[in-house]
């Protein structure tokens, strides 16, 4: 009798110490079990998007295609997770997911409160409002008493409180939690205004049932840097994260795209010699293979490449750079060098 | 231990004693599942520090920042937390109250429907249960919400619906009353004139347990509760008025539609979760009554015929009141089932506590904290809802003589 309950009570606290502990490095999780977690939105053109043969495509998906290639090689080691706006940050803090990439504001309570860490910026946005053509609005300074549809749990619901009361205007916020919901609310005119990031905007108006019947205002109320999330207290895995944006943006810097990576392997630039891991140990360093960055720019491109397949003008959302242009050409995308 | 080995009636061993042996294995049990819950608790607690999230209520007298369309008490700029969280508790309270009134009322209406003499109505009746309890709610729900919008005309339109107001997109404007000082007399002339209704019907029964005669106690009933309230509002001076929703229909299209705090307005993201609430609900309530009706021996309906009753005198005072005993506890469960359900507003934008506390449990990331405070609402709810309707039961249970 002893003896068994003895065994029945070691092995309930055993099982239960098993259940706490098991909590390695993130990068050795995701090598054992052969491919990313990558966490994305339900369906945002141009940045998550999936296909009608479930593929998906998209600037915040590259961010995790870049990080398969350099884990393993191969882009296409990676799972996706659609999460709502509400949904997002807690599958990534219980560990559902690896890494979230969906275009996810910077935020102080996110980066502390929230136990969480921005690894980098892969998308300057801003938020904007878009209306009916139909209501003669020219600027977001005009739409006092408006009824406004927006994602519920988003930086962007607090923004448009801000402004419409720093600027003394009545209003009223119909908030759902899909993004599909917030544009079907719109569609059918329980909203005036539809606002979100305005990249979002772009993707989503293509949603609309009549696209040029409405427009997006000039004003920009917000300041909303994007980029991919993890968890706290995993340096490795937030070096990882941090350094593929990096390459992306030094590869493009460099001139160095998909389309000559092979060629770049004879340089004789020692910068991008370190880039494509003839030199130094930079791979090592992370954890990784010395031609991680190589394998980033050969399968997903540099993030030139990334931003005009995905988002750039001769896509449907026709976004310019902008702020997203590197510092040499006129915006703020700067990433400290490889070396 | 030793007392009870030494005693001679017990010949057994102490291990093999019954009775220690059952009180040792529930002492283990209930350790057990004490310590299981100490487990979780600091489990959870270790695991939300290392992970450097914060824990703790004290998010909830942070600003909230967000804006909730629908509010019963003051919400601005400067609300709190908690407040938003407030906010959501009374919009579930208000859709589940006006939802189990209406749904009982429909249910009861459906399921006498259902027993009718004429096959029209109990079809109808039949062909409604049927498919409205075999929809899933949220699809009811969702499809409730596209109709109403779908139909609507947009917001610088509205359609007039009859003896309730006007309708748009933006939802269903309605007059609303507004108390001017001095209303509080008639707010006591209320109260005394329910009090009045109520002795008389009493009078009423007691005089024909004694005398057999009838009495109109209803009709006496309802003339004071309407007359008296309105006699005495009238002698105060009228102290209130009533505030019509005002449409706009010049000026810039942004302008145009009913304006904002005039009068009131049924949202149609409130109307599409009533509706489907209600009506997904009186489909189980019908069939319940019914259920209970046909409890009833139709020995009693013959009985109450033979006496010359009318077939809705024996309905009203013959077989519905035996039913009841039947219909009460199946119908709490459906008041809590309706209750719950609510928090499917969150589909489609209602800002119900599921729905509010989600947005505080989004934008300050505690999300342990918001659930279990989530839980404790429903369950309160929950809880004082049975209990109510065990206490009604324990009323209504057939008084044994």
């Amino acid at each position: 009798m002893k003896k068994t309950l003895l065994a029945i009570g070691l092995g309930t606290a055993v099982s239960m110490a098993a259940a706490t502990a098991a909590y390695a490095g993130t990068l050795d999780d995701v090598k054992s079990k052969g491919h990313i977690q990558c966490g994305v939105s339900q369906g945002l053109p141009g940045f998550s998007n999936a296909d009608a043969q479930g593929n998906w495509t998209g600037l915040d998906v590259d961010v995790c295609r870049a990080m398969a290639a350099a884990i393993f090689g191969d882009a296409t080691k990676v799972k996706y997770t659609p999460l709502s706006s509400k949904e997002r940050f807690t599958a990534l803090q219980s560990g559902e997911i690896d890494v979230l990439s969906r275009n996810t504001t910077w935020t102080a309570t996110r980066d502390t409160a929230l136990g969480l860490n921005f690894a980098g910026v892969n998308y300057y946005d801003g938020q904007g409002f878009m209306v009916r053509k139909s209501l003669g609005v020219t600027s977001a300074l005009q739409l006092g008493g408006a009824a406004v549809c927006t994602n519920t749990g988003t930086t962007t619901e607090l923004n448009v409180a801000d402004y419409f009361r720093a600027n003394n205007m009545k209003f009223e916020v119909v908030a759902f939690e899909k993004s599909d919901e917030v544009v079907g609310a719109y569609d059918k005119g329980r909203c005036d205004v539809y606002t979100t990031d305005q990249s979002g905007l772009f993707a989503q108006r293509l949603k609309l049932s009549n696209v040029n019947d409405h427009i997006v205002l000039p004003e920009i109320i917000s300041k909303e840097p994007l980029g991919p999330v993890v968890r706290q207290g995993d340096d490795q895995w937030f070096n990882l994260v941090r350094w593929t944006h990096n390459a992306m943006l030094n590869a493009e810097e460099m001139g160095i795209t998909s389309a000559n990576v092979d060629e770049m392997l004879k340089s004789k630039n020692p910068a991008v010699l370190r880039f494509v891991g003839k030199e130094g140990s930079f791979g090592e360093n992370l954890g990784l293979k010395n031609d991680w960055a190589y394998n980033i720019i050969k399968q997903v491109g540099n993030y030139s490449e990334s931003f005009e397949r995905n988002v750039g003008p001769k896509t449907p959302l026709g976004i310019a750079r902008g702020l997203n242009a590197l510092w040499s050409k006129g915006g703020i995308q700067y990433a400290p060098p490889i070396r | 231990m030793t007392t009870i080995s030494d005693e001679p009636s017990s010949k057994v061993s102490f291990w093999y004693d019954p009775k220690v042996r059952s009180i040792i294995s529930q002492l283990i049990l209930v350790g057990l599942i004490a310590w299981g819950l100490y487990a979780l608790v600091t489990n959870t607690i270790h695991n939300l520090e290392r992970l450097n999230i914060a824990s703790g209520f004290k998010f909830l007298s942070t600003e909230a920042g967000f804006t909730l369309i629908q509010s019963w008490i003051p919400y601005d700029k400067s609300a709190t937390y908690l407040r938003a969280f407030m906010v959501g508790l009374i919009n579930t309270f208000y859709v589940a109250i006006v939802g189990i009134f209406l749904a009982t009322i429909l249910g009861f209406l459906v399921g006498i429907a259902r027993l009718s003499k004429s096959w029209i109505i109990s079809r109808v009746a039949t062909v409604y249960v049927e498919v409205l309890r075999n929809i899933p709610l949220l699809l009811q729900i969702i499809i409730w919400y596209k109709i109403l919008l779908l139909l609507s005309p947009d917001k610088r339109g509205s359609i007039s619906i009859l003896g309730i107001g006007e309708m748009n997109v933006t939802g269903l404007w309605t007059s609303k009353f507004i108390a001017h000082d001095g209303f509080w007399v008639t707010g006591i002339a209320i109260g005394i004139a329910l009090v009045l209704a109520w002795k008389v019907s009493r009078w009423a029964h007691k005089r024909q347990d004694a005398t057999g005669q009838q009495f109109p106690s209803f009709w006496a009933g309802l003339g004071i509760v309407i007359g008296l309230p309105l006699l005495v509002f009238f002698a105060t001076g009228s102290p209130g008025v009533i505030e019509s929703p005002e449409f706009v229909s010049e000026g810039p299209m942004l302008r145009r539609g009913f304006k904002t705090g005039v009068g009131f307005v049924f949202i149609p993201e409130f109307l599409a979760l009533l509706f489907a609430l209600v009506l997904y609900t009186a489909t189980f309530i019908a069939e319940i009554v019914r259920a209970g009706i046909l409890a009833v021996d139709h020995g009693q309906t013959e009985a109450a015929g033979a006496l010359g009753l009318r077939r809705g005198t024996i309905l009203r005072q013959v077989v519905i009141p035996q039913a009841m005993r039947v219909i009460i506890p199946p119908l709490t469960s459906q008041y809590l089932n309706l209750t719950k359900n609510s928090s499917l507003a969150m589909a489609i934008g209602y800002p119900d506590v599921m729905g509010a506390g989600g947005i505080v449990l989004n934008q300050s990331g505690q999300a342990v904290e918001m659930i279990i405070m989530i839980m404790v609402v429903y369950l309160t709810f929950s809880l004082v809802t049975s209990v109510f309707m065990n206490w009604y039961n324990a009323k209504m249970s057939m008084v044994e003589r």
